[in-house]
């Protein structure tokens, strides 16, 4: 039986982490990307920002595109967030299963009602 | 060597009613604390968010809806409370957008000494709140 411990040890099964923390960051950066992307389109436009400018920024094909992935990706964001707060704050178990049952129906909720209004735009 | 050197104090399990009060928080703390409050205050009032992205987006009516918010209230609040409520979102946002950026540059630049953590924790919290004077004053119409 080879040894399992130490830089040796068989990480099998939960990756400890490291799916949680790849996710918070990817996510978080493409919407810092997308913060700019209509900061710029709002920035570069000349007169009062009415109804037209706003609407026609998110009627572009690419734009629905790009905001529905950083829909997805703000829920991931928020889910992986509010399991981070659940897991320090949220004893016992049972309560914390709760918050977290809650905090996912919350979550995907809200998911579906904003790619709603973005679709039907 | 001393053996018999003063026992250092102990933090374990902090007590909210005589710890908090008197734990000293760095600055680099309070903007990790407060990434963590803005974080779940945009959680929560997620509903809001997507209310007023529908409102401002769908139509010119749903638009006029949106603006009145902000001049003649929303639902039972009035619009001093919905500006108060929007302001708060946009100091969290600015907050944790900087308090992001600032995670995602020690995660690349290993910068972690303990002058650039204080120091680069100062700008994101004068940044946020500077930043959220300036749109609070036009949020309330002061220009």
């Amino acid at each position: 039986m080879s040894a399992t411990y130490g830089y040796k040890r068989t990480v099998v099964g939960a990756h400890y982490g490291w799916r949680d923390f790849l996710v918070q960051r990817l996510s978080a950066i493409l919407m810092a990307v997308f913060t700019l992307v209509v900061l710029a389109q709002l920035l570069f436009t000349r007169g009062p920002i009415g109804y037209d400018l706003w609407a026609g920024i998110f009627a572009a094909q690419w734009m629905k595109a790009l905001t529905f992935a950083v829909i997805v990706a703000l829920i991931w964001h928020a889910w992986v967030g509010m399991c981070s707060i659940w897991y320090d704050y949220g004893k016992p178990a049972g309560l914390r299963l709760l918050l977290q049952g809650v905090t996912a129906v919350w979550l995907v909720a809200c998911g579906g009602w904003a790619v709603q209004v973005l679709w039907r735009l | 060597m001393s053996e018999v050197s003063k026992p250092r104090p102990q933090y374990r399990n902090l007590n909210l009613f005589t710890d908090v009060r008197t734990y000293r928080l760095p600055l680099a703390a309070l903007v990790s604390i407060l990434h963590r409050l803005s974080g779940f205050l945009m959680f929560a009032l997620l509903p809001l968010i997507i209310w007023l992205f529908d409102k401002s987006i769908s139509s010119e009516i749903s638009f006029g809806q949106f603006s009145a918010a902000f001049s003649a209230g929303l639902w039972i609040f009035p619009a001093w409370f919905v500006k108060l409520v929007v302001l708060a979102l946009i100091w969290s946002y600015l907050h944790h957008l900087f308090a992001g950026v600032r995670h995602l540059y020690l995660d690349v630049s290993h910068r972690t000494t303990k002058e650039f953590g204080r120091q680069s924790a100062a700008v994101v919290l004068v940044a946020a709140i500077v930043l959220t004077v300036i749109l609070g004053a036009k949020l309330f119409g002061l220009y």
